[in-house]
């Protein structure tokens, strides 16, 4: 429609951002909106469509997580550490969007610095989901996935720590993807976990967020870990057939409390895939048992450092009290939330001396060999499947008393962050009225093979259910 | 093994994160719930595992020796709550 100028890319953004601000209170989606901001990009989107140089996305809105760098525009992690930050400069994944033509049409909500799995740690307020807004979206791209299941947006970046991108898109009943790590650039994204952070995408189908992770990745000399490998192609995703595809099926993904309706469903569709031609070969790797304890060293203990340049000296504002460190500790203490503050202190507890040994090296010693185990799995297999969380949507204020059942929510994801291994969520049904989450992990760097197989699995399992947002077609 | 009182204060003053009352209680019985997990690990033989400390191994990442345009000053300064003459101002680091 862009393309044959049936409709000009301000109409589409107009249309979008009045769906967005429509929605705000609903869905708690945004952080930030701001239509001058949206509407010159979409007239510079207009521009590329009218000479010539617009690509597959040119014209076409996206929704931004507030941890990503965008250029006058304030970025806060849902942070009151980061109140009214506004960065000088654009992520490189921001820039590569500007560059592809498409329009940011907000900044969306999270989990204060991406701590979390319901989006209820966010500083501002919760973001809810679209399928029901007494349940959360997932975190901690909460707001990302309830953008675009509440079609405020039709794609959105969100970035995945530990299944931040994933866990959300499962909870509701979209598709999110997480490649390789190194594949797009961290660059401008605010660090969390520097070794397992990466920014992908959220979409409807496969194919729109195959074609979103081309537009962002590529290799960038602003981050060291960036892959040296060209950006991820998305011209031949639509191709080929399952039939014949052995998958992984690790008996250690389908335990640990997952509930028996996620379990269902996720064993529907290996029954309409195994009817389509897929060879299922289950496998154990017990190291996913430990997943969760090694994340939950190793993700602090990087955070800790990380989140040590947030002293109220270079930005952000500044709680007063007697001498540098008092200034220092009054500013931490008082503007960082309270799961981030717990993080930064198992983070800094497990790297203080006489500790280190015991539960850092360690912890990187399994991480290790937890990848390498997967890896092993891989290199005979197409791909690992499994669900990407073991609960469908639970309800606000549901876990939020009891961090450990919150920090389970990720079992399932964490590998994939573990080894760098591209990991994909999409949908597969419901459990309770409520969306399913369907994951399927692939060998390192090959995350276009990974978006083929989705591709294929996601034409053999049909169209899903939408949920009733009470719009009407 | 617990972690005191003591230990989440001495942790928080290393962090510089200044906590209330009710907050050191909190802190402390989550912490120790999160370390009775981390025990599980203690349990398993990493004898000869080599630690993996990134998602995708990488060696010498360089960069070209070119001077590249960084953010100007005034941009750097631009998000500052205190700055004076081109400069951050901190609060008194050396006490008479």
């Amino acid at each position: 429609m862009l393309r044959d100028r049936k409709v000009s890319a301000r109409e589409v953004a107009t249309a979008f951002l009045d769906r967005a601000e429509s929605t705000r209170e609903l869905y708690g989606a945004y952080l930030h909106i701001d239509r001058e901001w949206t509407l010159s990009q979409a007239d510079a989107a207009q521009a590329k469509l009218d000479n010539g140089t617009a690509g597959p996305l040119t014209g076409v809105p996206v929704a931004i997580k507030d941890n990503i760098s965008t250029a006058g525009q304030p970025t806060t992690c849902a942070s009151k550490i980061l109140d009214g930050y506004i960065p000088p400069y654009d992520a490189t994944s921001m820039a590569k969007l500007k560059e592809a033509g498409l329009v940011a049409v907000g900044k969306t909500n999270l989990d204060e610095f991406a701590m979390g799995a319901s989006n209820e740690n966010s500083s501002a307020f919760p973001a809810k989901n679209p399928w029901d807004i007494s349940r959360v979206p997932g975190g901690s791209s909460g707001g990302s996935a309830a953008a675009v299941a509440g079609r405020t947006a039709p794609v959105s970046l969100g970035s995945d720590t530990g299944g931040s991108i994933r866990q959300p898109a499962a909870l509701c009943g979209i598709v999110g993807f997480k490649p390789t790590y190194g594949r797009v650039s961290r660059y401008g994204l605010v660090a969390f976990g520097s070794s397992l952070d990466q920014i992908g995408p959220m979409a409807h189908t496969v194919s729109d967020a195959a074609l979103l992770a081309q537009a962002i990745s590529g290799y960038d000399d602003r981050d060291a870990t960036s892959l040296q490998m060209p950006s991820i192609d998305a011209s031949r995703v639509q191709e080929g057939s399952i039939k014949g595809k052995r998958i992984a099926v690790p008996k250690e993904l389908f335990a640990q409390g997952a509930e028996p309706g996620v379990l269902e469903a996720v064993h529907r569709a290996m029954d309409q895939l195994r009817a389509a031609g897929v060879e299922f070969v289950e496998v154990s790797v017990p190291e996913i048992e430990l997943g969760v304890t090694t994340y939950y060293i190793i993700a602090p203990a990087e955070a800790s450092s990380n989140l040590a340049r947030f002293d109220g000296i270079r930005y952000g504002p500044r709680m007063e009290a007697t001498g540098h460190v008092g200034t220092v500790a009054a500013t931490r203490g008082q503007l960082f939330g309270h799961e981030v503050k717990a993080r930064i202190m198992i983070g800094t507890y497990v790297l203080s001396a006489g500790y280190y040994d015991a539960f850092y090296l360690r912890a990187q010693q399994l991480r290790g060999k937890m990848a390498a185990h997967l890896d092993e799995v891989l290199q005979g297999c197409d791909a690992i499947i499994g669900p990407t969380s073991p609960v469908v949507a639970f309800p606000l204020g549901g876990l939020s008393q009891d961090p450990m059942a919150m920090k389970l929510v990720d079992y399932c994801t964490i590998p994939a962050n573990m080894g760098g291994f591209p990991a994909i969520s999409m949908p597969c049904g419901l459990s309770e009225g409520l969306p399913v989450g369907l994951q399927l992990m692939g060998r390192v760097t090959e995350d276009e093979a990974l978006l083929q197989l989705a591709w294929q699995v996601e034409q053999a399992l049909g169209p899903q259910a939408q949920p009733n947002l009470g719009l009407t077609q | 093994m617990g972690i005191t009182r003591e230990e989440v204060l001495h942790v928080a003053q290393l962090a510089r994160l200044q906590l209330q009352d009710h907050e050191i209680d909190a802190y402390q019985l989550e912490l120790n719930e999160l370390l009775g997990h981390f025990e599980d690990l203690s349990a398993v033989d990493v004898t000869g595992l080599e630690p993996k400390p990134h998602a995708v191994s990488l060696t010498n990442a360089w960069d070209e020796d070119v001077v590249r345009a960084g953010l100007t000053r005034d941009q750097a300064l631009s998000n500052a709550p205190a700055q004076k003459a081109g400069l951050f101002i901190v609060p008194t680091i050396l006490e008479d």
